[in-house]
């Protein structure tokens, strides 16, 4: 991932730190702050009955924490290449989520003005859950906005 | 916000509680002085603390509601309901503002003039010059006893010796005279009251000076100064009154209200306290306070005052210094720290059980027993007694009891026992809204109370105690019951079931109707009740803290409510099951027992109209299949005869079992509430991470199985839909079809037999010729049908029909199936062991007469064995069973001599009066109701209008049973009506008929 650099003579331009990772060979970015820890694949406790979207449960160091099949999410197909995939750990509203991805990748700056809104050209279901589209190089890569994503109520209405 | 503040928020917040409490008590009951001296004194605390911290609005609303309160107190109000209520506005008013202090830190802005201005015109009105300045500064400076004569002041005699306080005594002199004058009017002049002028002067000029603040030297208050000289000096003679303030030296309130101020704080402690006196006098019209003269008072007063400061001494003498404030925060983390210790505890244990010689063994014991002891005495920090949430619904019933203009004693018992904070609070509104819901609409107006002839009081009675782990809290009322026809034409109205369901089911079952979503039965939704927030909601709160609550009703005699609530939440045992190949747990206190089966095994899973059950000693349990309700694949699905367990589980009145695929072991669990993404899933209420690591779901019982169905409508047994009381002609039996030989059907009632049994041919023994095979530690005889054969070899399936401990079996080679449809059957005369010849499944099916087949094993099957009991007493009860349908008979005579009776049987009612003509006893008598000739009602008729039997309890029989017909039954004379097929049904009503009719001896001559 290349890093923008500011140009220079021009005055500092905030920018904001997001880690980047891919589903489905789509680029995600989500707000470094937000990510509690990077896991690689756990064994996780199925749990009958609960919303597709809930891969199930697993232990982290004593806590439980709830997976989320982010593919499921995401209504992309399931994974077919036999890779365990990895997860990233979020806290929302007081509970801590794993949110299970393809691969991650670095964590890179995003100057915010740079950061398209006009999501005209993403899916629906990724706009609900989206915070904005940035151009990289060769990719674009979508900023995940963490409530959203997770608030399922919302989702189940959309 | 700064810690006095706060210490003082809290400690009002508890005195508001309490003095709500108990202003409704007093009102109840004017004459308690003891009450009203607690109230004054905490309102007057109050009053005191808000002044010193610079709280205005609250030192006045406080100072206009103590004004009333010292009138109440000295007789010169009467404590009316009007009064009370602007008394209580005046509390809630407190409340408000100190909600917002909580909250900002600093009083709300607002106007109470309106709420004074009640105050003061309840209070007659007009003050005295003392008071309104006082209002302004907290003068803490001067005990200004500004003595009032006390009016008639009933038994409260100021002592008359000098002991040491002359200027108190003269203070208390002039008071005494002036009592002696006749009721206290406040005096500007001096009138013959110089020390208390004096006094009084002082005060008002440090009133004038709005300066708040407390002094301690004499600081221009000489005579004060002096007085509270001397009462320092008492001090050290008197005991601690912190708390008690029972000075019976004859002193009126006001030295309690002196003593309480010694627990406040230390700061506040000396102005309050000093102010306290004063203020106890607060002179009004009439509100006397001799008080601070009085030597025994102020023992606190003067610490305070003497230590300006240091006044937690007194509180340490006392009571307060056995408990302990903590955070609640800090318990919370505790208890967080002692699941995260059990848990590794149990990794532990998990880690060293496998290896025997272990090192670690024994420490391991020890600390098995440490984290024990440490998890039970946390859990006890968590107990708080359930007063605490009945704590508001005395000043709740007593408003509405104003509102609805209905008399309501509120009766509460058990207020003791403890439980879990946690279940404390969640339970807090689901019992305000039912004892709402009592007051409401349980209980009836005075006036249609006295017409029903009930004392005009309505009560509602909450009762709390421990049973088993659980926690019971009742609510009953003596109203008027569940109005059954309203409650059905609502459910009508709502569609929520249809007249035809309705008919069939039993008026409790009606009753939980009120349960359901949307219901409710107010005709206008009043502010008290009848919001549309309902008892659906009550029951899913509290269920979802695992409890279950229980709606009963006797109408017109009152409904009663019982909450079943497990103790505590945290730290559960539970019984780790496997379910398609995952495990999860199982709360022990909902487990009643577990059941192995197999389709080898006796006990098996059997079905009934596609509901799974299982045969449990005397009744049938329905079943929830686990694995399929959570859409996962069961273990014998791939191998039918795999062994699996049904754990026996009890849901409210509703017992049931869950079948599971294997069985671990019982674990100590922490519950850790589920993540919001999963709290729709009904059938968890929790989850764990086991001693291995491993997370698994905690399965919710409750939610089990109203997802699977079994608890929309209430049944108490299965065989509720074997008994089918529909309306067409005809009875709905039960059969079980078989085949003993070749390819005739033949059916048996499915009610006699008492299990199916395979055995192997191998097993079959012969003794003197007959067959028998050893079953339960006895040998039980085996008999063929007719045309059939017993096999030496082979599987071969039995009947097994059981009386008491003897047993016979009927062998059969292969069991059909069991139907349940109306049986019409044909007779044939003269083929025994056959009672005719049915329509059964489409095909024709011989009925077998079973008892023909039982007499073959037993020659004496029917006939009473009481020679064989033993003690020589007839212990058999007489039983009369009339019925025209010699199947029935046949049928039913079997069943009941099982139970115990010796059956005579009449085909009619006529042979049976015949009988009663003859001289024949009984000690009871079952007789079906359509019958030819004299039917069922006409016959209980003329059984009770004869003396010979007209006190033999009489049960009906019958395929109807709706409601018209029970009345008609009753009217008839009957005690019970109960449905034809439910055999348990039948032997509990003769079982409370035998109840009734103790008396009735049980040697009848024949």
């Amino acid at each position: 991932m290349s890093e923008t650099t500011t140009s220079s003579g021009q005055s500092e331009r905030a920018t904001k730190q997001f880690v980047t990772l891919t589903i489905a060979d789509q680029l995600f970015g989500i707000p470094v702050l937000s990510v509690q820890d990077v896991l690689a694949s756990q064994p996780v406790a199925r749990v009958p009955l609960a919303h597709p979207v809930v891969a199930g449960l697993i232990n982290l160091r004593g806590r439980i924490v709830t997976a989320i099949n982010m593919r499921q999410r995401m209504t992309l197909p399931p994974r077919d290449d036999g890779s365990e995939g990895m997860s990233v750990v979020v806290e929302y509203q007081g509970e801590l989520y794993s949110l299970n991805i393809d691969t991650i990748g670095d964590v890179i700056s995003v100057p915010l003005d740079k950061i398209e809104l006009n999501l005209a050209t993403l899916d629906p279901l990724w706009r609900s859950f989206a915070d904005g589209i940035y151009r990289l190089d060769e990719q674009l890569l979508v900023i995940l906005e963490i409530e959203r994503l997770l608030d399922l109520d919302a989702a189940e209405a959309a | 916000m700064d810690e006095l503040l706060t210490e003082f928020l809290t400690e009002t917040s508890e005195a508001l509680a309490v003095i709500d409490t108990e202003l409704v008590r007093f009102e109840q009951d004017p004459s308690d002085k003891a009450i009203l001296q607690d109230i004054f004194r905490l309102v007057h605390t109050i009053k005191g603390t808000s002044g010193f911290l610079g709280l205005p609005r609250l030192e006045k609303v406080t100072h206009a509601g103590e004004d009333v309160l010292g009138m109440f107190r000295d007789g010169a109000l009467e404590v009316t309901p009007t009064a009370v209520s602007v008394i209580l506005k005046a509390i809630d008013r407190v409340k408000d503002i100190i909600g917002g202090l909580e909250e900002s830190g600093s009083e709300p802005a607002g106007d109470d003039s309106a709420l004074i201005a009640e105050l003061r015109v309840i209070a007659g009105d007009d003050a005295t010059p003392p008071p309104p300045a006082l209002d302004q500064a907290p003068v803490a400076a001067a005990p200004e006893p500004a003595p009032e004569p006390e009016p008639a002041a009933e038994g409260a005699p100021p002592t008359d010796a000098d002991g040491g306080f002359p200027v108190a005594q003269e203070l208390l002199d002039e008071v005494t005279a002036a009592g002696a004058d006749g009721p206290g009017v406040p005096t500007d002049a001096d009138a013959g009251f110089p020390v208390a002028q004096e006094l009084l002067d002082e005060v008002t000029a440090a009133g004038a000076d709005d300066a708040g603040v407390p002094t301690d030297a004499a600081g221009g208050f000489p005579v004060a100064q002096e007085i509270l000289d001397e009462v320092s000096g008492a001090q050290t003679a008197q005991q601690s009154a912190a708390g008690t303030g029972e000075y019976t030296e004859g002193l009126p309130a006001g030295p309690q209200a002196i003593a309480q101020p010694a627990e406040q704080p230390a700061p506040e402690a000396a102005p309050q306290v000093a102010e306290a006196p004063a203020e106890a006098a607060v002179p009004e019209a009439a509100a006397p306070e001799a008080a601070a003269s009085e030597p025994a008072a102020p023992p606190p007063t003067a610490e305070a005052a003497a230590d300006a400061g240091e006044p937690r001494q007194v509180k340490e003498s006392s009571i307060a210094a056995q408990s302990v404030r903590v955070n609640v925060q800090l318990l919370e983390n505790l208890m967080t720290l002692v699941g995260e210790l059990v848990l590794t505890r149990n990794q532990l244990l998990q880690m060293v059980r496998g290896r025997d010689e272990s090192e670690f063994k024994v420490p391991l014991q020890r600390l098995n027993h440490i984290t024990t002891d440490v998890q039970e005495g946390v859990m006890k920090t968590r107990m708080q007694p359930i007063k605490n949430a009945w704590a508001k619904l005395p000043r709740i019933v007593r408003d509405l009891s104003l509102e609805m203009d209905k008399k309501i004693e509120l009766d509460m018992l058990g207020g003791d026992t403890e439980l879990d904070r946690q279940v404390l609070e969640l339970i807090k509104d689901p019992l305000m809204h039912m004892v709402r819901n009592s007051a409401d609409h349980g209980l009836e107006t005075t006036a249609g109370r006295l017409e029903a002839g009930k004392p005009e009081t309505g009560v509602i009675t909450l009762n709390a105690y421990h049973e088993g782990g659980h926690i019971i809290i009742e609510i009953k009322d003596d109203g008027r019951g569940v109005n059954i026809e309203r409650v059905k034409s609502i459910i009508l109205s709502k569609e929520l079931a249809t007249e035809a369901e309705l008919a069939e089911m039993s008026d409790q079952q009606i009753t939980q109707f009120i349960f359901k979503a949307g219901f409710s039965t107010a005709e206008k939704v009043t502010s008290v009740s009848g919001r549309g927030v309902g008892m659906d909601v009550v029951r899913t709160n509290i269920e979802k803290i695992g409890g279950n609550v229980e709606l009963t009703s006797e109408p017109g005699k009152g409904s009663r409510f019982k909450i079943n609530i497990p103790l505590t939440l945290a730290i559960v045992s539970a019984l780790i099951v496997e379910s398609g190949g995952e495990r999860f747990a199982i709360p022990q206190i909902g487990v009643l027992e577990l059941v192995r089966v197999s389709n080898n095994s006796e006990n098996r899973i059997e079905t009934i109209n596609d509901v799974p059950v299982l045969r449990l000693r005397d009744s049938l349990l329905p079943l929830v299949d686990l694995p399929k309700v959570q859409k996962l694949k069961a273990s014998n699905e791939d191998d039918p005869d795999v062994e699996r367990f049904v754990v026996v589980s009890q849901v409210g009145t509703l017992t049931f079992g869950l079948i599971v695929d294997r069985v671990f072991d019982t674990e100590e669990i922490v519950v850790k509430p589920v993540a919001p993404i999963l709290r729709q899933v009904p059938i968890y209420s929790g989850n764990t991470i086991l001693g291995d690591g491993s997370v698994i779901m905690i399965l919710d019982v409750n939610g089990i199985a109203s997802i699977a169905g079994a608890l929309d409508m209430p049944r108490q047994e299965v065989s509720d839909t074997v008994q089918d009381t529909s309306t067409t002609a005809g009875e709905r039996v039960a059969l079980l079809v078989f085949r003993a030989s070749g390819s005739q059907l033949q059916a048996v009632p499915l009610a006699l037999i008492s299990r199916l049994e395979i055995i192997e041919g191998e097993r079959i023994e012969y003794a003197h010729g007959e067959p028998m095979v050893q079953y339960r530690e006895r040998l039980m005889p085996l008999i063929a049908t007719d045309g059939g054969e017993i096999k030496p070899d082979g599987q071969q399936n039995l009947l097994v029909f059981q009386e008491g401990d003897r047993a016979a079996g009927l062998v059969v080679e292969t069991i059909v199936d069991i139907v349940e449809q109306v049986l019409k059957v044909e007779l044939t005369a003269d083929k025994p062991g056959l009672v005719g010849a049915a329509v059964i499944d489409g095909k024709a099916t011989d009925v077998l007469d079973v008892g023909h087949y039982l007499t073959k094993a037993f020659p004496d099957w029917f006939t009473a064995t009481q020679e064989q009991r033993g003690d020589g007493e007839n212990l058999r009860k007489r039983m009369l069973l009339v019925d025209d349908s010699p199947f029935f008979r046949n049928l039913m005579a079997p069943l009941f001599s099982v139970a115990g009776y010796e059956v005579i049987t009449a085909d009619s009612a006529d042979d049976a009066l015949q009988m009663r003509d003859d001289g024949a006893d009984f000690d009871v008598i079952i007789s079906d109701i359509e019958m030819p000739g004299t039917n069922g009602f006409q016959f209980a008729e003329h059984v009770r209008g004869d003396p010979r039997w007209r006190d033999v309890p009489m049960v009906a029989l019958s395929s109807r049973a709706s409601e018209k017909d029970r009345e008609r039954g009753r009217s008839a004379g009957f005690d019970d009506y109960v449905a034809k097929f439910d055999r348990n049904k039948v032997l509990d009503s003769l079982n409370r008929n035998f109840q009734r009719e103790a008396e009735v001896p049980t040697e009848k001559v024949a």
